[in-house]
């Protein structure tokens, strides 16, 4: 088995798929942030003002949701929570502090990474049917309490994902070799068998 | 307008900093006597001719109503409930509009600095060059009261003629009753007076005649003298208790500055920990790492 080959763990489509996501994601928190506490109402001037930013979000946030669906259907099946899974989360707080070496093995996506998967996608579809209750340049005709409710729980979805997608991204920065997976979609060798080794066996099985 | 408001405001919407509060003004108030009420709907007249705003022919409904509810051109509205008290018909017609809450809802769930403002004479008023007509004033009012308009996506309500009120003019309404149903003055003389009011019609046999003035909202300034306090629902839906929704004020209160820190929390909280942590690396035991 070679060792110096490169291990390829997403196609073309799946990275793209990914940034287009992570665009219209950063589009979407930014205008909706500045709606969220006056701190952050400056967000507004990125998208020409307050107006331009109300009738924007929404489309930022469907669009946002559609091309998830292309990343769920494709990923769903890797992140399905398994009894090793537990085993990894009791030891995830040694991990955290730095000491990796007691981590049980896992496959193509440990523990965290599975439940920043499912925060996501629970959090997308909240987000996305609370969103049409107020979004009343389409649907003005919603009694006011379920207006209410609402953005009550577009928001509070909302702080859900902003705060999934600030440790997905840590996570990124912090595992050395991990980015690449999606700017090149290879990792290497090494990577896998640190943080993958059980994907890495099933990867480099057949060769 | 806007020179004589603009510093008295005590309350703005998306400002955590106080607005330009020095200068002091009398609370007002509107006082509608509903026991002298004779449903003409001139105050509707007036309202739409002081702000030169027209609304489109509708249709009959069926009932006195018209139109057949508020809308962005129809800032005031006289609703009339037929109810049976007494063993009698009883014609019930409330004039219906911004209450101008001390502490309005509107104002705590708009999201657009400066889009609504109360002055410090008591007036809630929309600032439609500052609306970005996202309607989260209508999730915020107890009495179901702004409207977004379809030509400009803005939100519109009853000003209390602020621009009026603002030279010593009483509102277009009040200036147009005929029977003196609608008074205006100070609040405190106004709540004295539908006091007395109330009291008036208890001798005349509306043992539960009252003056509707909700401390659920801290108070507003419009205020109702109902011959039937007790049954405030039967107006036209009038809430007997309003206050602003849980779900707006709890929300609007406390969560959303927690929520605020919790998500610059974990960015710094990330970022502590890659300083104090490092990074993980992979091993490999015949090539360095990349």
């Amino acid at each position: 088995m070679s060792k110096t080959t490169d291990l390829r763990r997403y196609d073309d489509n799946t990275r793209m798929n990914h940034w287009v996501i992570a665009l219209l994601f950063f589009a979407a928190a930014l205008s909706g942030l500045a709606f969220f506490h006056p701190s952050m109402f400056f967000f507004t001037n990125l998208f020409g003002g307050g107006v331009w930013t109300r009738i924007l979000h929404p489309y930022f946030g469907v669009f946002m949701c559609l091309s998830f669906v292309g990343l769920y259907v494709g990923l769903h099946r890797d992140n399905v929570i398994t009894p090793e899974d537990k085993a990894w989360l009791e030891k995830a707080g040694q991990m955290l502090k730095g000491d990796k070496a007691g981590m049980p093995p896992v496959g193509k996506y440990n523990a965290g990474q599975k439940i920043v998967f499912w925060l996501m996608t629970g959090s997308l579809v909240v987000l996305l049917l609370t969103g049409l209750l107020f979004w009343h340049a389409w649907f003005p005709d919603f009694p006011i309490w379920a207006r209410r409710a609402g953005v009550l729980l577009h928001a509070v979805s909302a702080v859900v994902l902003v705060l999934t997608v600030i440790m997905h991204i840590y996570a990124a920065i912090w595992v050395k070799g991990t980015v690449r997976a999606m700017t090149r979609g290879t990792v290497t060798q090494a990577w896998a068998k640190t943080n993958h080794p059980l994907w890495h066996k099933e990867m480099t099985a057949d060769k | 307008m806007t020179m004589q408001s603009s510093l008295d405001i005590v309350a703005r919407s998306a400002t955590t900093t106080p607005s330009p509060s020095v200068r002091q003004s009398v609370e007002v108030a509107k006082l509608i006597d509903e026991s002298k009420c004779i449903g003409c709907k001139a105050c509707q007249v007036a309202c739409s001719q002081w702000n030169e705003i027209s609304d489109d022919m509708g249709t009959n409904v069926g009932v006195y109503d018209n139109p057949s509810d508020l809308t962005d051109k129809s800032w005031t509205l006289m609703r009339f409930t037929e109810v049976e008290e007494n063993g009698s018909l009883e014609w019930l017609i409330r004039k219906d509009g911004c209450m101008h809450c001390a502490d309005p809802g509107c104002l705590k769930a708009c999201p657009a600095p400066g889009a609504i403002v109360q002055y410090a004479n008591g007036i809630v008023d929309f600032k439609q060059e500052n609306c970005i007509g996202c309607g989260n004033c209508v999730t915020g009012c107890p009495f179901d009261i702004p409207r977004i308009s379809k030509k400009d996506n803005k939100a519109y309500k009853c000003t209390l003629c602020s621009d009026r009120v603002s030279v010593g003019l009483e509102p277009a309404c009040v200036k147009t009753c005929p029977t003196g149903a609608i008074t205006f003055g100070k609040k405190e003389d106004m709540v004295s007076y539908g006091n007395t009011r109330a009291g008036e019609l208890k001798e005349r046999g509306f043992k539960h005649a009252a003056l509707y003035n909700p401390a659920g909202v801290g108070g507003t300034h419009v205020m109702y003298v109902l011959k039937h306090g007790d049954k405030t629902e039967q107006y036209a839906g009038l809430p007997s208790n309003p206050s602003i929704s849980p779900m707006v004020s709890l929300w609007k209160g406390a969560l959303k500055p927690l929520a605020v820190l919790g998500m610059v929390g974990a960015v710094v909280a990330g970022f502590m920990h890659y300083m104090k942590v490092g990074p993980v690396e992979a091993k490999d035991e015949e090539k360095e790492s990349a």
